[in-house]
């Protein structure tokens, strides 16, 4: 038995790649979804501000989710929850696993991932102190308090300002814990500028810019946080400790696209995303299995994660009714100045045109960001802001594409 | 009233309890903790050493030897992960090739079998990823990695399974001589023993001067680790030392059973009960692990963690009698975990030559079994999960732990009352998310199996409640 398609996660990304493939025609799709229903990561986003560019609303994350949930019963896609897959071959064998049918190996003559990302932890940035109960990730405090509808704590320091930290600060507040301070060791806040307004700023959370955690006390469960000032070296300068007595600290400090059977499967990957390398169409190095979401690079905006995974879900289509499209033709992709990674990292010559979407390595007022074919300016595109926390996107259009005379195109930003 | 009462269930009280089990004796394990080898025993390097380091003539090279021996043949009877994969002491310089010299003569006075010194170029070709500041190394090819909190579990396991008891939550604190033998007041009540083996680790000293004058003092020596990411595990395929110096054998990189990378440990004086890592001590860690392996990841961290060692005034295991039939087992630092079973040996013939009425069970059941799913064929997967679907759910997606796992360790011998209890059982939760994604689903399978609210599960120790109260609108339970 063999599927047209077998898209691996549920999520927003999963959800909208299976949709589009069979809105451009496969007929025999499955979604492995490791949870107990679709929705992935949305189904613990409680907050609204989803959907705003997509369907011009303000939804909150299970309500979009739910809207994708709906469409896809309109169609015969299978769905498979409650079953992880293990392992992903190159030759498009997976690997999975529930109660119900065992261990089975499936087949697919198209794959998608779209297994989403992690959280970094405490581990990963070495905090030094003890290890009691209270330090959790806001993801992990998040599916607590609004899943299984337990609260993590009653005094309470995030570490991070990226999103999750911001929208937990919130969150913990309203369910009527104290939250004493959002500690960030960047200079500038990791997330969007409208989750610092009505996160921190509408509920009086001091925000610690250039920051960090330098000591956690408390025996079984946390007791207190010292913070201190770091330099631009990123490492705290001694005499500017402050003392908070806590029980609780919710980690927010990154995201890690989730890419176990990405590598089992032996493909491309780019150091610079953690994410697979993908073409414009968001095919990885691997004829057929193309990848979409927060596990090719991680988003802000779900609404960027459905488009982006629309196009993963009609290549995947086309790849299955018409073949593979030549690979071997194509232009790469760098990172100029200011510029961290792009997405795609590869686009056909063929193409007719292409997205592309990056992120700025510091924030830039009133800077332009070029493109340039080899060493002759391609484009200008002239920003007011450009921050780390919010993803950029650009469009090659037709006529851009025929003028491209080389190999490779670089993103940079050029300040006023 | 007990014939024998062990104070302390780490790795020398579970050692010592699982060969007095074969007997026909009435033992009880006494631990302060709420579960057992939460001590130095679940935060070491967990080597198997080769038994070259100790000084000839010494207990600790005597049982070392013995110990790493028996080691194999418990580990592979009762399950618990061990892998032979040798060592290598390297040197950096001239004068330390001289000390890897010694070493290899010192190993082969102890009677350590296989020990060589190999030169650049096979030492080169066996670690890759070593540093070109190489000169040469010891190989020690019967140096081994275990799980060393799962080997002290095991052992204690099968004692209880074999009619030993354990009490939990029960700090000891007074002892006193009486007519038949010892009286020790607990926590949890008066435990009335004839003979006593003292395996308090760092608190060895505190019991010892309950009954006795003081004859040794521990001096208690942190040290701290880095344990890395799996995609770092394949760095280096020996436990690779560095020379070794007054305060130990220095800062080792190795891989672990479990597939990862563990980098350490430093030797600093500290506190008997506190495990904070420090800043000063990781920074150090990191500077001596990279003149071994220049190439190590350390973004790849997923944690790190300190263990107390129980150094101590003198300068071998103390094994000696505190007073009448009341063993000390102290100062048992490094290669106390190497030693384990032979010391457990050799406090077990003292006890007998003191009188310790040993008489064999007539039916014991030396082994131990458990599932572990990921190691399984695909058709024994299969098998397993048609007879209890539970084992189809995975729930530690990063370490392929399943459900079934997690019940299989909450129905052990000696079930767990925390999430890390589970974690030292059923091997969830210590990946790359470090629990971030199976928490929550761990903490309502234990609820609902002890039918307990959420708020009652534990993190780890006595105290360490992970949740506070329902939210305004939730609860599920």
């Amino acid at each position: 038995m063999c599927y047209d398609l077998i898209v691996i996660g549920g999520g927003p990304a999963g959800l909208a790649a299976a949709l589009s493939a069979y809105e451009n025609g496969l007929r025999n799709i499955l979604i492995i979804e490791r949870d107990k229903e679709l929705g992935g990561i949305l189904n613990q986003c409680i907050h609204n501000g989803f959907g705003l560019h997509y369907f011009k609303e303000e939804l909150t994350g299970p309500e979009y989710a739910g809207k994708f949930i709906k469409m896809l019963g309109d169609t015969n896609v299978k769905v498979m929850t409650d079953t992880m897959v293990l392992e992903l071959t190159k030759d498009k064998k997976v690997h999975c696993v529930n109660t119900a049918d065992g261990y089975q190996i499936l087949n697919g003559k198209s794959i998608v991932l779209a297994m989403g990302c992690r959280e970094r932890t405490r581990g990963a940035i070495s905090i030094p102190g003890t290890r009691p109960a209270g330090i959790l990730t806001a993801g992990a405090a998040q599916r607590y308090v609004n899943i299984e509808g337990h609260m993590v704590g009653k005094k309470v320091v995030i570490l991070g300002s990226g999103d999750i930290g911001l929208i937990m600060a919130r969150r913990m507040t309203l369910e009527g814990a104290k939250v004493l301070a959002c500690v960030e060791l960047m200079p500038y806040s990791g997330g969007l500028q409208r989750n610092i307004v009505q996160c921190l700023h509408d509920f009086d959370i001091p925000l610690y810019l250039s920051h960090t955690i330098i000591d956690i006390e408390g025996k079984n469960r946390v007791e207190g946080v010292t913070i201190a000032e770091v330099g631009a070296d990123r490492k705290p300068i001694a005499g500017t400790e402050i003392h908070f007595d806590c029980d609780t600290i919710l980690l927010s400090v990154g995201l890690i696209p989730e890419n176990e059977l990405t590598k089992t499967a032996d493909i491309e990957m780019d150091g610079r995303t953690n994410g697979s390398v993908v073409y414009e169409n968001m095919e990885t190095s691997v004829d057929g299995i193309f990848a979409c979401g927060n596990v090719v690079h991680v988003h802000d905006l779900v609404d960027f994660v459905t488009a982006e995974s629309q196009k993963a879900g009609k290549a995947a289509a086309d790849y299955v009714l018409n073949g593979e499209k030549e690979k071997s033709d194509y232009i790469s992709l760098a990172n100029g100045s200011g510029v961290g990674y792009t997405v795609p990292q590869k686009i056909r010559k063929s193409a007719d045109e292409a997205e592309i979407f990056f992120r700025v390595r510091q924030i830039f007022k009133n800077s332009a960001i070029v493109v340039m074919d080899g060493e002759t300016r391609l484009a200008k595109f002239n920003r007011e802001h450009l921050a780390p926390g919010e993803m950029e996107k650009i469009k090659i259009p037709n006529a851009l594409m025929k003028k491209i005379t080389s190999d490779k195109l670089t993103v940079l930003i050029e300040e006023a | 009233m007990y014939d024998v009462a062990i104070i302390g269930s780490g790795i020398i009280g579970s050692a010592c309890a699982y060969r007095l089990s074969r007997f026909k004796l009435k033992t009880v394990v006494i631990e302060k903790n709420n579960d057992v080898c939460c001590g130095t025993t679940k935060a070491n390097s967990a080597i198997i050493h080769a038994g070259y380091d100790p000084e000839p003539h010494t207990l600790m090279a005597k049982l070392n030897v013995e110990g790493s021996a028996m080691a194999k043949e418990i580990c592979e009877t009762l399950d618990v992960p061990f892998n032979q994969i040798g060592s290598l002491v390297v040197a950096f310089s001239e004068e330390e090739a001289q000390t890897v010299k010694a070493l290899c003569e010192r190993g082969i006075a102890n009677g350590v079998p296989g020990v060589r010194v190999i030169e650049r170029d096979e030492l080169k070709a066996l670690e890759p990823n070593l540093s070109d500041e190489a000169v040469c190394a010891l190989l020690a090819p019967s140096a081994a990695i275990v799980n060393p909190w799962e080997y002290g579990l095991a052992m204690a396991e099968t004692a209880v399974r074999n009619g030993t008891e354990i009490m939990l939550e029960a700090e000891v604190s007074s002892i006193e001589k009486t007519d038949s033998g010892w009286k020790i007041h607990t926590a949890k009540g008066d435990v009335a023993a004839k003979y006593v083996i003292n395996a308090a680790g760092v608190h060895s000293d505190d019991i010892h001067n309950m009954v006795a004058d003081e004859t040794f003092k521990i001096i208690p020596s942190a040290g701290e680790y880095y344990l890395l990411d799996k995609s770092e595990g394949t760095r280096v395929s020996h436990v690779v030392f560095q020379c070794p110096n007054k305060d130990g054998k220095g800062v080792l990189v190795s891989p672990t059973v479990h597939g990862n990378l563990i980098v350490g440990p430093n030797a600093i004086g500290s506190e008997k009960d506190d495990t904070a890592t420090k800043t000063a001590s990781l920074d150090f860690v990191r500077e001596k692990a990279v003149k071994s392996v220049p190439s190590i990841a350390f973004r790849e961290n997923i944690r790190n963690f300190t263990g107390v060692r129980a150094a101590s005034t003198i300068d071998d295991f103390i094994i000696e009698f505190a007073a009448e039939n009341f063993l000390d087992v102290a100062g048992i630092k490094s290669p106390g975990l190497s030693a384990a079973p032979a010391i457990a040996k050799m406090a077990e013939e003292m006890l007998i030559e003191n009188g310790l009425k040993a008489e064999e069970k007539d039916s014991y059941i030396d082994k131990r079994t458990h599932i572990v799913f990921k190691h399984l064929s695909a058709p024994v997967k299969n098998q397993v999960i048609y007879q209890n679907p539970a084992y189809g759910r995975v729930i530690c997606r990063c370490e392929t732990i399943t459900e079934g796992e997690i019940l299989q360790a909450l129905n052990s011998p000696i079930p767990p009352v925390s999430l890390d209890g589970i974690k030292r059982r059923a091997g969830s939760g210590m990946g790359r998310c470090q629990g971030g994604f199976c928490g929550p689903k761990i903490l309502e399978i234990m609820a609902k199996f002890k039918n307990t609210d959420y708020e009652n599960i534990l993190q780890d120790n006595t105290g360490s409640y992970i949740l506070t109260a329902p939210t305004k609108n939730g609860g599920k339970n």
